[in-house]
């Protein structure tokens, strides 16, 4: 499934990050890649941005780009 | 870069580090240099220097804005890669680089480190945040970190000065060793090298850290819950907002009229000291009166660099940029331009320079093109006029202040305008598919005064540049065309009958005449006004007929007419094209309010009210009060903001797009505004 269907404050693992480009690139950089745990926070008020917790520090991603994240519980 | 201290020796350090790792703080303890803390989008966008001491050799400390990698397209990014491979003009290649590690976000801010390595230049990493980090019950082997990454690692606490000592001496050994480090990372493609720094920085990370409860929810993570609570922390950021703007216009009346007292009883000082003349005019009608027309603003600025400088140094801001990143990205703009909106309502100049780390340029573009729409201070003091001379008192309903609805109906027009613009220009010509928003939500800290106060007066300071450098000549230029041609004072009561008789210019008196009445521009109450003999007054008009400013004003009279608008009114907004609050300055003038100190008069106010056009009807009306203040909403009419686009967008043809768009708008909305007003019988 992809990160924005994973249920909320359950941690998952990262198995793929389909998106390419600078997008995809900054989230890699930021340590967001396969193999590492990540946990969805919450989501915004308005259902959008969304907060995710990587390497232990919290990043606000849209709902786009966490559309590109494929977790595994 | 010209006012950046240059080392003697010629040693050049650089301080890079990730958004949040304690960069700025370590810089200002490490310089004592003025300087602001990289918090939030926006903070960081010049590239700052100062002297650091390694041993005896003074080193020139640049400090890089916040990065989180170096091989992004952003603008920040590129000025610091530009820094590390010596290609900004006047600045040395480093000859080392301090990278800030925060210690509670290790692996992240160890990416940045592997990419420095590749500059060839000594690094040395500064171990910031460990006493949070020890507190989370981590434990950190920092010899073993050391070993590992090959490169010395000093533990450092900018706040207490822990470190410090040790940071110089590491630096200086970097340097007289000139230490390169090993490490190459190839992976093959772009994906390829990060995941070969992370899988570095993973074993790293695992042989030097231990953790002993990795799970803790962290307290920032408890704060959340209810600070960004999809109704708590709207109900919250509401809140704040609200705060923030009764500081700016209530707390900040005070200190403003101490200002204001304080220039009017300069330039009178000034007057009573110096023989009448041109120079004396000068120095007191264009210099003290222009300038100081406009640093009364600066408590104002204070108080909301105060507010923002909490906001981000707590890392609130970027909360608040989580909550309303769904409207903002509505009409197609970034979580991350709320900040410099925000800082708009207090100036748009700080604003606009606060858009450089939206990385996007069509996101950045749109964002710097609406700024100039949020009511900034400097509206202020027009609205402020107009509802006192013409709303004052009035309730609806009997109990809600008609002047407090129009005030915000004001700042309302100013945002939904910002946001037609912005949601028009994001579909033609900034199209561009939804921006990518990856922000992160730094853990809550308590606020460093010493960082917030330097933050405020950073900011604080660009104002006062901006007030002693492009406000000042055009105080001059504004003084002397209002100034020229001088009045022979015989020519005067011949004059007098003839109305239009003395167009043609005449040489200069030498004398007064209009300007002893321009004393430091009278803001709005209180300001004792004095009456003077009838054929003084008709003098002064008539030499503001004459003057430059008003020969423009009568050219503009037919185009601004429709709006319910004289030539005096003209002559003001020629002048307020300078920046907003000139307008109430020029009307002081324009209205000759203010002569002789013994006789009790009208003020600026009731001058406004009386104003009669030539055929004896009253100039001004409510409606036409509501129509400049309209007008004022969305005009641009600020010569600094336009510089400063112009800067920022480095192009003409989108500052003047800008120029464009908001005079059309302020036009079109003023003319519906006074011909609607008519239509349905308000005159």
């Amino acid at each position: 499934m992809n990160l924005t269907h994973a249920p909320a404050g359950v941690d998952a693992r990262i198995t793929a990050v389909n998106g390419e480009g600078g997008i995809t690139r900054r989230l890699m950089e930021m340590g967001v890649r396969p193999g590492i745990s990540v946990r969805l926070v919450k989501t915004g008020p308005f259902g959008d941005p969304i907060e995710i917790r990587v390497l232990g520090y919290s990043l606000a991603i849209r709902r786009n780009e966490a559309d590109t994240i494929e977790v595994e519980l | 870069m010209d006012e950046q201290p240059r080392a003697k020796a010629g040693i050049t350090i650089a301080l890079a580090g990730n958004p949040n790792a304690g960069k700025t703080t370590l810089f200002n303890s490490l310089t004592g240099l003025k300087q602001k803390v990289a918090n939030y989008p926006g903070v960081t966008v010049e590239r700052r220097a100062g002297v650091w001491k390694i041993g005896t050799i003074p080193a020139s400390l640049i400090d890089l804005p916040g990065l989180y990698s170096l091989e992004t397209t952003s603008l920040d990014e590129k000025i610091a890669r530009d820094v590390l491979t010596g290609e900004i003009n006047g600045l040395p290649k480093p000859d080392a680089i301090v990278a800030v590690v925060d210690a509670t976000n290790l692996e992240r801010n160890l990416y940045l480190v592997t990419q420095l390595f590749d500059f060839g230049i000594p690094v040395v990493v500064a171990l910031t945040m460990i006493d949070v980090f020890e507190k989370q019950k981590h434990q950190i082997d920092v010899g073993k970190l050391s070993d590992l990454l090959k490169t010395p690692v000093v533990e450092v606490n900018a706040r207490n000065g822990r470190g410090k000592q040790q940071l110089v001496e590491s630096v200086g050994e970097a340097i007289d060793s000139g230490q390169r480090n090993p490490f190459s990372f190839n992976g093959g493609n772009v994906t390829g090298k990060i995941f070969a720094r992370y899988n570095f920085i993973s074993d790293v990370v695992q042989q030097s850290v231990l953790h002993n409860d990795l799970e803790a929810h962290d307290i920032s993570e408890k704060i959340d819950r209810v600070l960004t609570h999809r109704i708590f922390g709207l109900v919250i950021l509401i809140a704040i907002l609200l705060l923030v703007f009764q500081a700016i216009f209530s707390w900040a009346t005070l200190p403003m009229d101490l200002l204001e007292q304080g220039f009017g009883s300069m330039g009178a000082f000034v007057r009573s000291q110096m023989s009448e003349g041109i120079l004396t005019d000068l120095l007191v009608d264009g210099i003290i009166a222009g300038v100081g027309g406009v640093l009364i603003f600066l408590p104002q600025i204070l108080l909301l660099f105060l507010f923002i400088s909490i906001l981000e140094d707590t890392g609130y801001l970027a909360r608040a940029a989580f909550l309303l990143d769904k409207l903002m990205s509505r009409v197609g703009l970034h979580g991350k331009a709320f900040l410099p909106l925000m800082s708009s309502f207090a100036c748009a100049i700080p604003g606009i320079m606060a858009t450089r780390t939206i990385e996007n340029r069509r996101d950045r573009f749109a964002t710097i093109l609406i700024a100039p729409l949020m009511s900034c201070s400097a509206r202020l003091p027009v609205y402020t006029l107009m509802i006192a001379a013409f709303f004052a008192g009035q309730t609806i309903f009997g109990f809600v202040s008609l002047g407090a609805v129009l005030m915000l109906a004001m700042y309302s027009l100013g945002i939904i305008a910002a946001i037609i613009v912005a949601f028009v220009l994001k579909r033609t010509i900034l199209k561009a598919p939804p921006p990518p928003f990856i922000m992160e939500l730094p853990p809550y800290r308590l606020p460093n005064l010493r960082t917030i106060l330097q933050n405020m007066f950073t900011r604080a300071g660009l104002f006062v540049k901006r007030a002693g450098t492009v406000i000042l000549a055009i105080s001059i230029v504004l003084w002397a065309l209002m100034y020229f041609p001088r009045q022979v004072p015989g020519l005067e009561s011949q004059a007098a009958s003839g109305v239009e008789g003395a167009r043609e210019s005449v040489p200069p008196s030498g004398a007064g005449g209009l300007t002893q009445q321009t004393q430091a521009a009278p803001i709005f109450h209180d300001q004792r006004q004095l009456e003077t003999p009838n054929s003084e007054l008709e003098s002064n008009s008539r030499q503001l007929q004459n003057s430059y400013a008003g020969r423009l004003g009568h050219f503009i009279e037919p185009v601004i007419q429709p709006l319910g608008f004289d030539w005096k009114i003209g002559v003001a907004l020629i002048a307020s094209f300078a920046a907003r609050e000139v307008l109430v300055s020029t009307l002081s003038i324009i209205y000759n309010v203010g002569k002789d100190e013994n006789e009790e008069s009208e003020t600026l106010i009731s001058a406004i009210r009386n104003a009669k056009r030539e055929d004896g009807s009253l100039v001004w009306s409510p409606l036409t009060a509501l129509t400049l203040m309209v007008f004022f909403v969305l005009a641009m009419q600020c010569m600094s903001t336009v510089a400063v686009v112009r800067r920022e967008t480095n192009s003409w043809s989108w500052t003047l797009f800008m120029v464009g768009y908001m005079t059309v708008l302020a036009y079109a909305a003023a003319f519906a505004t006074y011909q609607g007003g008519r239509l349905l019988g308000f005159a």
